[in-house]
């Protein structure tokens, strides 16, 4: 924000530190976003500390093992006939991720044009990319557990691998089916016009919007850290 | 302005979006080309703030909000710079103590079996 702006009550919104300087000490609330918003911004910070402490967590095993750390590559390589691709399944899953919060994004534009029915569509689109997500990486954990992963040891190496990759994404994948059924609720108040005997306000579709991007932005990190690196 | 929403033009949105693939589909050639060593550090730590700045960004309308909100929610988690600092010379310092008192380790890597 590179200019003043008029807030609702008609005051002149300073831009830089002097805005901010003016939001914490005026007797007012601190944030001109609504509620629900700022509170949703809240919740993620305090998860982003919780998958912060995983994501630490895992790096403390991996250096301070002595064991070598089995190579993820190789790990979640998957073959369809012909000779194992590696990664492949979790390219696949954080394609899948990055279209739907791109649906989202969509979504949320089309609720505060008030057109309830592409924000409906777009809204189911993007749970069942969630929903769609989530069952692969039911099948990655099946086909790790088949070939012996626990988490107090698996056959490929350093023990402390199993207890850390189902941790971390069994408590992403908790975050995606919790976004799955949050937005669907969403979804179809947006259709039967639960918001608009509400004073036709679609922030709401915003606030779950800010969860779901959440979730893409964890899968980020997951996906650098512990697949990648 | 915050009282009537983050209304942004549509382009914006399919614009990141196709970044977003882009660089996702960079970040898994860095596997794909078996990148080793500093190289593939640094290439993966690159798209991933790229792409986490994008979501912030872009797609979580931080960038429109107003500058206290900004740093009431991106400040805090520089805190964790310092946690990672701490536990990653407590980890090199249990390894070497691992090393000291238990030895080298015996175990090879295994190849998993595909299906």
């Amino acid at each position: 924000m590179s200019e003043a702006v008029l807030s609702s009550g008609g005051e002149i919104e300073a831009p830089g530190t002097k805005g901010v300087a003016d939001d914490f000490s005026r007797d007012k609330q601190v944030f001109g976003v609504p509620w629900g918003k700022a509170m949703m911004w809240i919740f993620l910070l305090s998860d982003t500390f919780i998958f912060s402490c995983f994501l630490v967590g895992y790096m403390s095993v991996r250096i301070s093992t002595t064991d070598p750390w089995p190579i993820p590559s190789e790990v979640f390589a998957l073959s369809f006939g012909g000779d194992p691709i590696p990664l492949i399944l979790i390219a696949i899953m954080t394609f899948i991720l990055i279209t739907s919060s791109g649906t989202m994004a969509m979504a949320v534009n089309m609720g505060y044009r008030k057109d309830r029915n592409k924000t409906f569509w777009l809204m189911v689109a993007t749970a069942i990319l969630g929903a769609s997500f989530v069952g692969m990486q039911a099948f990655e954990w099946t086909k790790l557990i088949q070939e012996g992963v626990r988490p107090w040891g698996n056959p490929f190496g350093a023990a402390q691998f199993g207890s850390s990759f189902f941790m971390i994404t069994g408590f992403h994948g908790l975050h995606v089916s919790a976004g799955v059924i949050y937005l669907l609720v969403v979804a179809f108040r947006v259709k039967t016009g639960f918001y608009e005997r509400r004073g036709g306000n679609y922030e709401i579709v915003e606030v779950a919007g800010l969860y779901w991007h959440f979730v893409d932005l964890v899968w980020v990190f997951i996906f650098a850290f512990f697949y990648l690196w | 302005m915050a009282e009537q929403g983050q209304q942004h033009p549509i382009k914006i949105y399919l614009w990141i979006w196709l970044l977003l693939f882009v660089v996702s589909f960079f970040s898994y050639m860095v596997d794909y080309l078996q990148f080793q060593g500093a190289l593939r550090w640094t290439l993966i730590l690159i798209f991933m703030f790229v792409k986490a700045g994008f979501i912030v960004a872009i797609f979580m309308h931080m960038q429109w909000e107003r500058l206290a909100l900004k740093i009431a929610i991106l400040g805090p988690p520089v805190a964790i710079l310092v946690l990672i600092w701490l536990m990653s010379y407590e980890g090199l310092y249990i390894e070497d103590t691992r090393l000291e008192y238990y030895g080298e380790s015996t175990m090879e890597p295994q190849t998993p079996a595909h299906h």
